[in-house]
Formats: structure tokens, C-alpha cells, sequence
């Protein structure tokens, strides 16, 4: 999969570095702000609350 | 074009041979697995920095929120616990900042506003702004039991250190007209957070099970009729352990220091000498 990105990316190795760079920051940002609030509440994870509270 | 020399390998691949050798094709599911596997450890690694910093920024920026709105509320004279006119019952906004919270022991910058719990529950959503008053429980002050859930890790994280606390640690509550100060159960002598002693009979501290609400009642631990009129003023705090884990909630219990109620003299008035003399206190 990386492979065909890295290949699929247009320019040289430093502008091809670049975009991979943005992408992986877009994807982080997807993750952070999007996908682990909306995940997070169903992990057994930082229940704090008794009786189910 | 420039890109030429150095790029070969890089280079757009001419149509795929006919036939791929078996080599190529254990080749291509090995690297398949191993790629998959380093996304997941990565997305593993961004979840980690996500709980333990991106969160705290939410919950930072939520809780300054709810905080500003009560000292607003409050500087205009207005108190959100205080009853309806007629004696009903007030129905807390769930979700806004009731009082604020002060512990001493975790530090002069420690400072909270509680947030109203929902009449359903406890939300994640409330957790997220700051520590929560389970609807329900008594408010602060009054006889009973006034609960309240915090974060342990993340969130703003209020109760991370929450097992920190020592018997005899000040509690500090400040609503609209008060400040209580609550201590902290167990034996202060002995330092001994599961003792108990009559006529309270609650320990400071418990491990308990995340089912178990016993916690909560007017008088913790004990069973009592349906019509029991609460005669201790009690403060619980839970909050979940071990870090990270939903297996327990770490429980801890204070009383209302007889005598160390102050009533403020206007709804916005500064912590009283007493109070902050509490904070020297803090033995290490």
C-alpha cells in the first residue's frame, strides 16, 4: 500500500516526502479529532463512575 | 522531465510480468502483514498521545468554559443551587459548573469546577469538562452524601492523583455562599485510609467494584430504610483504578469539618484566611 502512494505521489523524493508527510498529519488529525472521540466512549477504558453511573 | 538516475527503483513499473513467481507472491502478503502491522502500532502509539495530551487540551478548554460561566453566574448574584422559589425542587442544569473544588494535598493549582451530573447518569460528556456531581446525591454542605466522579488519566485528568490523599487531607468546596471544607476519613495517627471509627463508621478510602453504588448512599456502606433521614454530611470522590483500567474505582470518603464552614460575605468573595491557611497544612 505504501508502496503504490509513495509510487503514485508526483514530483521528486523531497516534494514526493512532503505530501507524505501532509497525508500522514491528515490522517493523524482525522484519528485525533474524529475517529478516537468518537471510538473512545465504547473502550473499557477511564470508566470512573459506580452502579454504572 | 528531470527525474531521472537516482529514481529508477521509483519509477512507474511496467505492466506486471505474466506470471508471478510463488516467491513474489509469499513476498508481496509477507510485506502486506508487516505494513498492516506497522499502521496498527502506529495508530496504537497516536491513540496513546491522544488520551494522555489531546484530550487534556478538550478538557482544558471545557472546563475553563463551565468555570468562567459559574464565576459569572455567581458575580451576578445568581447560584445554581440554590432552591426554586416555593420551595420545589431544583432541577440542576446537567452539564453546567456548580461549585468549585480545592484539595490542598494535590496542590495550590489544583482547582476545579464541578460540573451537574444528569438525572440519568453520569455522561462522558459531563467527565469531559471537569469532575461531576452525581445527580441525586446531596449538595454540598448538606446532610447526606455529595458525589462526584473525575477523570484518573486524561480528560484534564482531575483525579489522577487522587490516591494521594491522606486521612485528614482537606476538601475544599466553594459554592455561591459557602466555602465547606470537608477532611478526609480514615486515622490521621496512624495514616491509616481503611480505618473506620464511630459514629461515621466509613473508611476514607476503598477499592471497591465498579458496580458496587453502596458507596454513594446518604451514609456510605450501610444499609439504610427507605425514609432515613441523613445525619452525617459526607463527600465521596470516585474515580477509576488501577490508571487505564475499568477493573476497579478507587473510592474516597471525607466529612464535613465541624466548624470550618464559611459563608461569604458576597457570592464572589476571595478564599478567607481559613481557608487558605489550610494549604500550609499540607505536611510532605
Amino acid at each position: 500500500m505504501y508502496t503504490w502512494i509513495w509510487r503514485h505521489l508526483p514530483g521528486g523524493v523531497a516534494v514526493k516526502a512532503l505530501q507524505a508527510l501532509v497525508i500522514f498529519c491528515l490522517v493523524a488529525a482525522l484519528l485525533m479529532f474524529v475517529i478516537f472521540p468518537w471510538i473512545e466512549p465504547h473502550l473499557p477504558i477511564n470508566r470512573v463512575t459506580v452502579n454504572g453511573g | 522531465m528531470t527525474e531521472t538516475g537516482t529514481l529508477v527503483h521509483d519509477a512507474p513499473d511496467p505492466p506486471p510480468p505474466p506470471q508471478r513467481s510463488t516467491g513474489d507472491v509469499v513476498r508481496m502478503i509477507l510485506r502486506g502483514f508487516g505494513q498492516t502491522l506497522i499502521t496498527a502500532g502506529v495508530v496504537v502509539l497516536l491513540f496513546l498521545v491522544y488520551e494522555v495530551y489531546v484530550t487534556n487540551w478538550f478538557a482544558d478548554r471545557a472546563q475553563a468554559k463551565v468555570h468562567s460561566a459559574l464565576e459569572k453566574e455567581w458575580a451576578n448574584g445568581d447560584d445554581p443551587l440554590l432552591p426554586l422559589p416555593g420551595g420545589g425542587v431544583t432541577q440542576l442544569p446537567a452539564g453546567e459548573g456548580i461549585a468549585n473544588l480545592y484539595i490542598p494535598r494535590l496542590g495550590r493549582d489544583f482547582a476545579w469546577t464541578i460540573v451537574q451530573g444528569g438525572s440519568y447518569g453520569v455522561s462522558q460528556e459531563e467527565l469531559n469538562k471537569g469532575p461531576v456531581h452525581y445527580a441525586g446525591t446531596a449538595l454540598p454542605g448538606q446532610r447526606g452524601n455529595f458525589g462526584v466522579a473525575g477523570h484518573r488519566v486524561g480528560h484534564g485528568e482531575p483525579f489522577l492523583n487522587l490516591d494521594k490523599l491522606r486521612p485528614g487531607d482537606a476538601v475544599i468546596v466553594e459554592t455561591a455562599k459557602d466555602w465547606y471544607v470537608y477532611t478526609v476519613l480514615g486515622n490521621p495517627q496512624t495514616g491509616d485510609l481503611s480505618a473506620t471509627s464511630p459514629p461515621v463508621d466509613v473508611p476514607g478510602r476503598e477499592i471497591v467494584s465498579p458496580g458496587d453504588g453502596d458507596v454513594l448512599r446518604p451514609w456510605p456502606d450501610h444499609v439504610t430504610p427507605s425514609n432515613y433521614q441523613p445525619v452525617f454530611r459526607l463527600m465521596t470522590m470516585t474515580t477509576c483504578t488501577p490508571k487505564f483500567s475499568a477493573t476497579s474505582r478507587m473510592i474516597v470518603h471525607a466529612q464535613l469539618t465541624p466548624g470550618e464552614t464559611f459563608a461569604k460575605p458576597k457570592d464572589d468573595s476571595p478564599m478567607p484566611s481559613q481557608v487558605k491557611a489550610l494549604y500550609n497544612e499540607v505536611s510532605s
